[in-house]
């Protein structure tokens, strides 16, 4: 009886959201009252598998090959269906990163089992689990059941807050070997674009967020210059991307990019649902706008109830004046 | 290019979800509808494509009836043939919904005599996001795929695939045929012309009855999340209302 956790690594650094995936996996083993096991694939893996003993797992799987350079999502589903087979697991489950809810599907599709992505919280104490899971990117709840023999999973970005392991596993190294023919190699990466180095708009501590109510795309030069001053990212509702004022690399929200940043300015944004979704894990919220029944404003911790285009080029000044 | 994409009809909610009394479905009595903005994107990626190497987009859904209302607008903005798999409305979980679409795309690419060159999804439906149906499909049909999508270049042979990363992208190289799972930001979707909407009338509409076994998942219940309330703190109604932004910036260390 086991858990087996499916760990994630760039290039052989190790994702952020690991330590939320063992931090759920250390949860679920107990309540199976299984063992826990990790499974790291790739170069660089064998790298962190300290850091995955120190997270829980009493034995980390080590999977290497000749194809297991970068990511792929074949190779590496594959790679987690054999070690499956090879070491017989309950469930095996990731985060619900982009990669992490893939590979999983990948296992779900060879092996035709169920899969459920994105889980909030799990109770495997009956047959069949019982499961509450996010719809709408985290608006809505849907509590299922998952009946299948081999159990698959993965657990929301987020829906867990990152704890140290009380008492680390043994971390017992086991490489492992799959058997891999050319048609993984289909969807390994072939070359990488790296283009904005420094804070990117997931990782700001300031984001600066116009909506349609900035009324054009010269509009934005004003929350820009706050953005700066702060040095954070500015950020858009979905409604200005359609409009063109904007990239949408830009965008905030449920088909956008979920931030967390220490404070989000939120100026003439009406906070449709799928727009407070991608920021509702911001540490503090401030709306600017005219319309004090707003969502957006209903539901910020601060608010400024007037029209954006005097407010946020006086919150600027004042910062100038200040600095001196 | 023949490219498929398959695209599901979502209700549009604006400030709160609400859900029916049973529990079973999001109560959409003062709601329209849309599909998912992956899959528009997705859609407007293939009338792209078309426009610029040649040949047809068909578009799939699987839905209620009414679910014809997402695929002629499909038709307005470019695409040539349109399939509905009609349900009864009830939810169906991401294997069964898989198996029929499977079931449905072989069965036209038999009728065809050949597979469709590209095979497009979104990255995750807006409602259910199980993100799986795609990679379902794909591999049910032996083709390979890779999600998370905002750049497609067409090759001799191949598709090249460029997938967002933070601060970058990851590029694929697959054979065709091939599927992807596409996300927003690959382009801006057009809006329908007057022209496009007539000839969306008249576009063909093939009905495929398909059922398939219910997979292990199954529906209880939809409840919406307990809701934080915090009691909002009014800072000002003007520009003045700058000093206590500014203070409230420097309590909170993000001023530089
Ligand atoms: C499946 C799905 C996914 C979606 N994903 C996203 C997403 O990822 N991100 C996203 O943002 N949206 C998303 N949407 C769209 C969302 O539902 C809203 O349509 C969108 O967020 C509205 O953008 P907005 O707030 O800028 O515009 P509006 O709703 O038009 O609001 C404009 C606001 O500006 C205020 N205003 C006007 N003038 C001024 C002024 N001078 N000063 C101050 N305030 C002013 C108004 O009072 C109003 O509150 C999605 C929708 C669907 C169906
Ligand atoms: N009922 C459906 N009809 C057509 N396509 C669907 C349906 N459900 C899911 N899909 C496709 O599969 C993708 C992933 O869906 P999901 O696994 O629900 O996140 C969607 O973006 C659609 O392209």
């Amino acid at each position: 009886m086991t858990l087996l956790v499916v760990l994630d690594h760039d290039r052989g650094k190790w994702v952020e959201a690991n330590d939320e995936a063992l931090t759920a996996a250390r949860g679920l083993a107990t309540a199976m009252e299984t063992g826990l096991h990790a499974v790291l694939i790739g170069e660089g893996a064998l790298d962190l598998a300290g850091q995955a003993g120190a997270g829980g797992a009493a034995v980390v799987h080590v999977a290497t090959h000749p194809m297991l350079t970068d990511y792929g999502p074949d190779a590496h589903a594959e790679t987690v269906v054999q070690l499956a087979a090879a070491t017989g697991p309950d469930a095996v489950m990731a985060v619900g990163t982009s990669r992490g809810n893939e590979v999983m599907a990948q296992v779900a599709a060879r092996t035709n089992l169920p899969f459920v992505a994105n889980c909030a919280s799990v109770d495997p104490t009956a047959e069949p689990w019982s499961i509450t899971r996010v719809q709408w990117g985290g608006s809505l709840l849907e509590d299922v059941t998952l009946d299948a023999p081999t159990k698959l999973l993965t657990y929301g970005l987020h829906a867990t807050a990152a704890v140290r392991a009380s008492a680390p596993g043994a971390g017992t190294v086991e490489m492992f070997t799959p058997e891999l023919d050319d048609r993984v190699g289909h969807t390994i990466v072939i070359d990488r674009d790296v283009q904005t180095a420094g804070v990117t708009l997931s990782t700001a501590p300031v984001v600066v967020s116009g909506g349609r109510g900035v009324g054009s795309a010269e509009g934005f030069a004003v929350l820009e210059e706050l953005a700066e001053l702060l040095g954070g990212r500015v950020g858009c509702s979905r409604a200005v991307t359609n409009l063109g004022w904007r990239n949408h690399a830009d965008q905030v929200g449920q088909t956008g990019t979920r931030i967390a940043p220490e404070i989000y300015i939120a100026t003439g944004i009406s906070g449709a649902i799928q727009h407070w979704v991608g920021a509702m894990a911001s540490k503090r919220i401030l709306a600017i706008n005219i319309d004090p029944e707003a969502n957006m404003v209903v539901k910020a911790d601060y608010a400024v109830i007037g029209d954006l285009h005097e407010v946020v080029p006086a919150i600027s000044a004042e910062i100038r004046r200040r600095r001196g | 290019m023949d490219i498929l994409v398959c695209v599901k009809r979502v209700p549009a909610p604006g400030a709160r979800i609400n859900v029916t009394d049973d529990g079973l479905a999001v109560d959409t009595a003062h709601l329209g509808f849309t599909t998912s903005p992956h899959e528009e994107c997705a859609l407007e990626e293939a009338v792209q494509i078309v426009e610029r190497e040649g040949g047809t987009v068909t578009v799939m859904t699987l839905g209620p009836p009414e679910a014809e209302e997402q695929l002629r607008y499909a038709a307005s903005v470019g695409a040539h043939h349109l399939v509905l798999i009609p349900t009864d409305g009830s939810a169906w979980d991401p294997q069964r919904t898989a198996t029929a679409l499977g079931e449905a795309i072989a069965a036209a690419e038999a009728e065809r005599g050949a597979p469709y060159d590209l095979l497009l999804f979104g990255n995750e439906s807006a409602d259910a996001g199980g993100f799986q149906v795609g990679v379902r499909v794909a591999h049910r049909l032996g083709r390979p795929i890779v999600n998370a999508v905002k750049g497609i270049e067409i090759g001799e042979t191949s598709v090249t695939a460029r997938r967002e990363i933070d601060g970058g992208f990851e590029i694929y190289r697959l054979p065709r045929p091939a599927a992807l799972g596409i996300k927003e930001g690959i382009n801006l979707p057009r809006y329908p012309t007057m022209k496009g909407r007539l000839a969306s009338k008249k576009a063909a509409l093939a009905v495929e009855e398909i059922d398939a076994p219910p997979g292990g998942q199954s529906l209880v219940r939809l409840h919406r999340p307990v809701e934080t309330t915090s009691r909002t703190e009014v800072l000002g109604t003007d520009a003045s209302a700058a000093v206590a932004v500014v203070d409230l910036l420097q309590e909170i260390g993000v001023l530089p």
